[in-house]
């Protein structure tokens, strides 16, 4: 206590006693801080859960729309700028920062073409009509008829000629599923797994929900990365000195993990 | 070091003159400030303007009720009364009252920090807090809201109110109390001083740090709840619907798994004030420290169980309601250690009956009959009968208001010398105790009788059988309204013709009353000497000017340590 030699420490806080402390309170912190993370997609994943026992015809049904090729790519992509990610910290750790420059780089080119991908993906979507809720549509019931479950949703997706004119959102184009409480208790419905089973549009709820929050961390993080690339190209990180890449890769590697789980639980139900 | 440090201070601008409020001067050195003293003061402002705006609501709402019929107001704008009634309070002064406003202040320097682990995250969550109280505001000027506090769906995602923006309020007002939690729960782990073990803390940051558990385990539920249903009330997405499949009663669960454990946000915090204020004014050492302290953890991690006692009514199942009965009774076991304490705290000490100990004894009591009253709603049988009557009503008044309120009542009164370096009237401090707790009781006992007689919560009408009930809880609820103007006029009085406070007014062992009244800006001139918080015997009272002092013997005594 009697030496105040870290109170001259540029990169400690004047509320710290040593480096030491301000980097254990830092990384505990950010762990409290995913903590809340995991509390927030946890709300999502149990409304998951609760919805799949309750319909999971539904989500044998509906899985097949989504584009298992796309998913499967955007994990591998999410799963190598994790890995960038983590280079970046060893090399800020070592004080080189045109190494960090570059992990970063990659790391925010791998979460662009994540989110390219998602694109692709959310305007097929968007144009076979396979929106959430009341805005559920499916297109690919007029052009395929009665027995959707044999069309490949992806090439159903690309291939159908969008329509000219706008779809009424107002009106959504299959029944509503007038079934009242018994909606939530389809234990008969298992049987007949041809038929297109009720409240499918529950499936996509879920999927553009999740999905789409987990988008908005992936730009929060490449947020982060910018803030962190402009810190590198200023030469700002060293041994002494990395505890920001540090937090941010430990953010990234949540957003990531929540992908994860995303991934098979979505695309790779059927 | 005992050579070295008093000359290395004297040269920096936080000498003995200087303190957290004179240091710097400006609006912008407020608005900027990474000090946790002058966020604590910002939260404190805010926060009582909030309780301001939501007893005017009660008020209102009270006056109403007066007579069976309409008296001032139409059926519609009660429902909106009622409802910002319990959003402003909960949300906007009794979860960040407490914790946000006295903790920020008190935490650091109960530990000898010098401020909080994230000054700027602190700042930022007091941002926040502006952010969602603009955002409650923006709704009330949109119309207000009629949903009740609580938003339940199907109604919240159909009416034509605005619950859109109350509920963006509500959850940016759950991060910003996310933000304070991480500050706490760090700053306790990380910025102990030497010396501060975790049996050396003071029981209020235990209560704090297990306040902090709870809102980062369940605060991102909320968040993500109320999110589920502003995007269900703007695109449809049917996940609250049954026409889509939905279910409503799950946004219950949800909300509720947030907002029970959010009641002890409420009173945990409050209990540690008590746990602070007992042991002083009773000149006795506070009573088993160890079950205080672990009473609080054991109440955080149990809140998270009993979530379904909410919902005896809604669907669920009757095993899960006699499960969750069951968890909701093991709650009053940590409950009744922390009560048992500190009534065995006061037992055979030297009471000393000023200001704050009178509101911690209100405290006690009010408390006591609203943790009883809980354990008739526990029981299922019982709840089923006075479920969503005035019998509900009256106990989570006298949990959260006879609780967090009357706490933090008490707290302003025992740390008013510290945040502001001024001394109150006593005996106007006194007064406005009593009032407020005979206002109070006045107000909310007939509740109880009403309750167990029928009378339904949340109705504009009722039978005239009711009439005189209702007629003396809204004269209580003039005389605890009274009360508050007389603990503003002491508080706001003496700001401007108190006497000076001496460091120590109270006699207190606790480090927050080594630094001077009021501290400087990073809070001690010199490190303080960890002690038992509530050995009382290493002070002695100097009548000159009335005021307690470290003995010499225990200042040799950190001499010896640090050589």
């Amino acid at each position: 206590m009697s030496d105040h030699e870290p109170d001259h420490n540029p990169h400690v806080a004047h509320h710290y006693e040593t480096e030491k402390q301000q980097f254990e309170s830092g990384k505990l912190g950010m762990w409290v801080f995913l903590v809340t993370e995991i509390l927030l997609f946890g709300g999502l994943f149990c409304w998951y859960a609760i919805y799949r026992a309750n319909h999971p015809e539904v989500f044998i049904y509906a899985s097949r729309y989504l584009d298992k090729v796309l998913g499967g790519i955007n994990t591998i992509i999410l799963i190598c700028s994790s890995l960038t990610m983590a280079w970046a910290v060893r090399a800020a750790q070592m004080g080189n920062n045109k190494l960090v420059v570059r992990m970063i780089l990659v790391t925010l080119l791998c979460a662009c073409g994540f989110l390219g991908i998602k694109a692709v993906e959310y305007n097929h979507k968007l144009n076979a009509g396979l929106t959430p809720g009341r805005h559920y549509a499916p297109r690919h019931e007029e052009q395929a008829g009665a027995d959707p479950a044999v069309v490949d949703p992806a090439s159903a997706a690309g291939d159908a000629n969008p329509p000219v004119a706008p779809p009424d959102d107002d009106k959504s184009l299959i029944a509503p599923a007038a079934r009242g409480p018994e909606g939530l208790n389809l234990g008969e419905e298992k049987a007949q797994g041809e038929q297109v089973p009720d409240n499918v549009a529950l499936f996509f709820s879920i999927y553009w929900v999740m999905t789409g929050l987990h988008g908005l961390h992936v730009l929060a993080g490449m947020g982060v990365m910018i803030w962190l690339l402009l810190r590198a190209k200023r030469g700002e990180f060293g041994p002494h000195n990395f505890l920001a890449v540090d937090c941010g890769a430990l953010y990234w590697h949540v957003v990531d993990l929540v992908w994860i789980f995303l991934f098979p639980l979505l695309y790779l139900i059927d | 070091m005992t050579t070295s440090l008093p000359v290395e201070h004297g040269a920096e601008p936080t000498g003995t003159e200087d303190n957290y409020l004179t240091c710097d001067r400006g609006i912008k050195s407020w608005i900027f400030t990474l000090d946790h003293k002058r966020i604590g003061v910002m939260y404190l402002i805010f926060t009582m303007g909030s309780f301001l705006l939501g007893g005017v609501f009660a008020l209102l709402l009270r006056t109403e009720l007066l007579t069976p019929q309409k008296t001032i107001m139409d059926a519609d704008t009660y429902n909106q009364m009622f409802t910002l009634h319990g959003a402003v309070m909960v949300f906007l002064f009794i979860i960040p009252g407490i914790p946000a406003a006295m903790g920020n202040f008190v935490l650091p320097i109960m530990l000898g920090a010098k401020d909080m682990a994230f000054p700027r995250l602190n700042l930022a969550s007091l941002y926040l807090y502006v952010l969602g109280a603009v955002f409650a505001v923006l709704a009330i000027a949109m119309g207000g809201v009629d949903t009740g506090w609580t938003f339940y769906t199907p109604y919240s995602t159909e009416t034509n109110t605005a619950v859109i923006p109350m509920t963006i309020g509500a959850f940016i007002l759950g991060f910003s109390s996310v933000f304070t939690g991480i500050n706490f729960i760090v700053t306790v782990q990380k910025l102990r001083p030497k010396g501060m073990t975790w049996f050396k803390m003071p029981l209020m940051l235990w209560s704090l740090y297990a306040t902090a558990i709870i809102q980062i385990l369940a605060t991102p539920v909320l968040g993500i709840t109320l999110l589920l249903l502003i995007i269900e009330r703007a695109l449809g997405v049917g996940i609250f619907d049954p026409a889509l499949g939905g279910d409503p009663v799950l946004y219950q669960h949800f909300f509720w798994f947030y907002s029970h454990p959010a009641v002890y946000i409420m009173i945990l915090p409050a209990m540690g004030i008590i746990s602070e204020i007992i042991s002083p004014f009773s000149r006795k050492h506070i009573f088993g420290y160890t079950f205080i302290a672990f009473s609080s953890i054991a109440i955080a991690l149990l809140s998270f169980l009993v979530w379904g006692h909410h919902m005896f009514t809604s669907t669920q199942s009757p095993l899960a309601s006699t499960i969750f009965s069951a968890l909701t009774f093991s709650v009053a076991i940590p409950s009744a250690v922390k009560v048992f304490n500190w009534l065995a705290t006061m037992f055979r000490g030297r009471l000393v009956l000023k200001t704050p100990m009178l509101w911690v004894l209100g405290f006690i009591f009010l408390f006591g009959i609203g943790g009883l009253t809980g354990l008739f709603l526990g029981a299922l049988a019982t709840d089923i009968h006075v479920h969503d009557t005035y019998f509900v009503v009256a106990h989570f008044h006298y949990t959260m208001f006879g609780g967090p309120v009357m706490a933090m009542m008490g707290g302003l009164f025992y740390w008013w010398p510290k945040f502001f370096g001024r001394m109150y009237k006593e005996n106007w401090g006194r007064l406005s105790a009593l009032l407020v707790f005979t206002g109070f009781n006045l107000t909310f006992f007939p509740q109880f009788i009403m309750g167990i007689r029928g009378m339904p919560r949340r109705y504009f009408n009722y039978p005239e059988k009711f009439e005189i009930f209702h007629q003396l809880s809204t004269i209580g609820s003039y005389v605890l309204a009274f009360g508050f103007l007389v603990v503003f006029f002491t508080l706001v009085h003496s700001l401007f013709r108190g006497k000076k406070a001496p460091a120590n007014p109270w006699g207190s062992a606790t480090l927050e009353w080594r630094c001077p009244s009021p501290p400087p800006h990073e809070n001690f001139i010199e490190p303080p000497l960890v002690t038992d918080p509530y050995d009382f015997s290493i002070l002695e009272y100097d009548e000159a000017s009335d005021c307690y002092h470290l003995k010499p013997s225990a200042k040799l005594a950190e001499d010896g340590e640090v050589a």
